[in-house]
């Protein structure tokens, strides 16, 4: 992790980092508005993720973030009262129209929970899941997208003896490596992650924190999280939010270093949230 | 705080006093476990005793007819005075061509009621669908025993016209309308309780709400949904007016579901409202056929309980 800081560093010794900046944008978020009911959740936001990075999304309870996260896939939908403005282009198409099939946009954009949701099915069962309602009924494709999916969520070598046994029996960490892995397994494009770790004892956080650096290669990560420190280590840029409103969005060195907006300050600081 | 203290030291003193007043009263807490005790060994005592009676009676039957005939003979002819046969076949077949059509009628129907409430329904429809679906479940059977003989079997006469009056199809589907709710609500119950993270899991892998709902909920409440449909086949099994007013009485040992029947639960009827007198060997065949009856419904029970128990998923 210290790799990845020093790194970070060196780019910043040469003034601005070009690197990160050219990056290709996978989501453009404009003028996004969010009500539930009456009460506005998401006030004007404009946000851009880019490819191969990890963006932290940071904030107190109740601002906002968690909220933000599943309008990225539309899972926000789910509660009945949701009302939308604005939008939210990934890869040039606007998600939020309504001829945009959620199904489609959530076959590119995996999930990661706040808590560990696995199915109540075997290990294999879970990960060969999302191939299977894509229409994969290739045993042996099947059986190399398990194992490929399960090292890439560094969970292999301690499930690969009880592929058959419930997903229940593994502990709260590795459930939630296997949700990655279940996630994994259909390729997406992006994986957004929920406060993965919040219900994590702090050796199985670092074993994500971990696998996140090593998805990031393949994958774009959006990260929601509670931990100031677990979005310093890890990710590239950060958004704080607060009351509905992107409050700084920078990349994640500025934000930790020299943050623009006191309430920036305030917050990463502990002064309050 | 100071002005309260003295209020609060006399509320303590007066709780005091109360106690003590009820512990000079003889002391109800240790006779109420007594009391519910009893109660719940009337229940268990009743059930006791309805065994014995089935037992012992049914024992009086096989002094007369031999259980091998019982089980093994084709015939069911107790009324015959020259030729009585006493072979059981004909009566389980009824019973299981009206459970086998309720079943083919109810399962899809209920299951898809189930999936309907629990997955799609807003929580508005819901709140109108269940209630109407349980006043269905309230239904008197002999309401449904007449709805069956004089409405949907002349339907289906219509339809079929090799139909007889007594048939097995009418009331078949009949009962299998009487255990939809029943199926319906208690596989609703055993959807819903499957935690909506499992439910997020899935859409957040780009299944529609169909296929989260096949391939993911009903598995995760397999256990709960075969007890409801077990419980049903039970009903259906032991269900009594709707095949007495309906299905006729000709025990018969073929595959036919046009023709008239007999149940067992029917046969039972059929004798306690005749004048089959008191220790002819027809008084004790209804205690041999309500033996075989309930020893039917209880390996259902077991056979479900141990099924859930195999499929059981925990979350």
């Amino acid at each position: 992790m210290n790799a990845v800081l020093t790194k970070e560093k060196q780019q910043d010794s040469h003034g601005r980092n070009e690197s990160l900046t050219q990056k290709e944008k996978v989501y453009e978020t404009k003028g996004l508005n969010l009500w539930y009911g009456e009460t506005q959740a998401l006030k004007n936001i404009n946000l851009d993720i880019y490819q191969n990075e990890v963006t932290a999304i940071i904030g107190p309870s109740g601002c906002g973030k968690s909220t933000y996260i599943k309008t990225l896939n539309r899972m926000s939908e789910l509660v009945p009262s949701v009302r939308t403005s604005g939008t939210i282009a990934y890869r040039g198409r606007n998600i939020l129209d309504k001829s945009y099939k959620a199904e489609d946009l959530r076959t590119q954009v995996g999930m990661v929970f706040q808590k560990p949701n696995p199915f109540p099915k075997s290990i294999y069962e879970n990960v060969a899941y999302g191939p299977k309602i894509h229409g994969i009924k290739n045993k042996k494709l099947l059986n190399e997208i398990v194992e490929k999916s399960l090292r890439g969520a560094a969970i292999w070598d301690e499930v690969k003896d009880r592929l058959h046994e419930n997903a229940y029996g593994l502990s709260g960490g590795q459930q939630q490596r296997l949700c990655i892995a279940r996630c994994l397994a259909i390729e997406p494009d992006v994986i957004l992650m929920d406060e993965p770790t919040s219900a994590l004892d702090p050796i199985s956080t670092l074993k994500v924190e971990e696998l996140v650096q090593e998805l990031k290669k393949d994958f774009s990560i959006i990260i929601v999280t509670h931990n100031m420190q677990q979005a310093a280590r890890i990710s590239d840029r950060t958004a704080f939010f607060l009351n509905g409103e992107v409050i700084e969005f920078d990349e994640t060195n500025t934000i930790f270093s020299k943050p623009n907006d006191q309430r920036t300050e305030d917050y990463i600081t502990g002064r309050f949230g | 705080m100071a002005v309260n203290h003295g209020s609060e030291q006399s509320i303590q003193k007066m709780i005091f006093e109360k106690k003590q007043q009820k512990n000079k009263r003889w002391n109800v807490e240790k006779i109420i476990p007594f009391l519910l005790l009893i109660t719940a060994a009337i229940s268990v005592l009743t059930t006791v005793g309805i065994v014995l009676t089935l037992v012992f009676e049914t024992f009086t039957f096989f002094e007369r007819v031999s259980i091998i005939e019982f089980f093994t003979a084709d015939k069911w002819y107790p009324f015959s005075a020259t030729a009585a046969s006493y072979g059981i076949m004909p009566l389980i077949v009824g019973t299981l061509k009206i459970a086998f059509i309720a079943a083919l009628v109810a399962v899809p129907i209920g299951l898809a009621s189930a999936i309907y409430l629990s997955e799609y329904a807003s929580e508005k429809a819901r709140r109108i669908i269940k209630p109407l679906l349980e006043i269905l479940a309230g239904v008197p059977t002999i309401v449904y025993g007449f709805f069956a003989l004089t409405f949907v079997t002349p339907l289906l006469r219509d339809l079929f016209p090799g139909l007889e009056i007594f048939n097995a199809l009418s009331p078949g589907i009949v009962v299998g309308i009487m255990i939809i709710p029943m199926i319906a609500s208690l596989s609703e119950d055993a959807m819903s309780s499957v935690p909506r993270s499992i439910r997020e899991g899935a859409y957040a892998m780009g299944a529609t709400k169909f296929e989260t709902a096949i391939k993911v909920i009903l598995p995760a409440a397999l256990s709960g949904i075969i007890a409801s449909v077990v419980l049903a086949l039970s009903r259906a099994i032991g269900e009594t007016m709707i095949v007495s007013v309906a299905g006729g009485s000709t025990p018969s040992m073929n595959m036919d579901v046009t023709s008239s029947i007999q149940t067992m639960t029917s046969y039972i009827v059929q004798v306690s409202t005749g004048d089959a007198g008191f220790g002819t060997t027809i008084y004790y065949s209804i205690y041999a056929v309500g033996m075989t009856l309930f020893v039917f419904t209880l390996l259902m029970n077991i056979l479900a309980q141990f099924i859930s128990r195999k499929f059981r998923e925990e979350y």
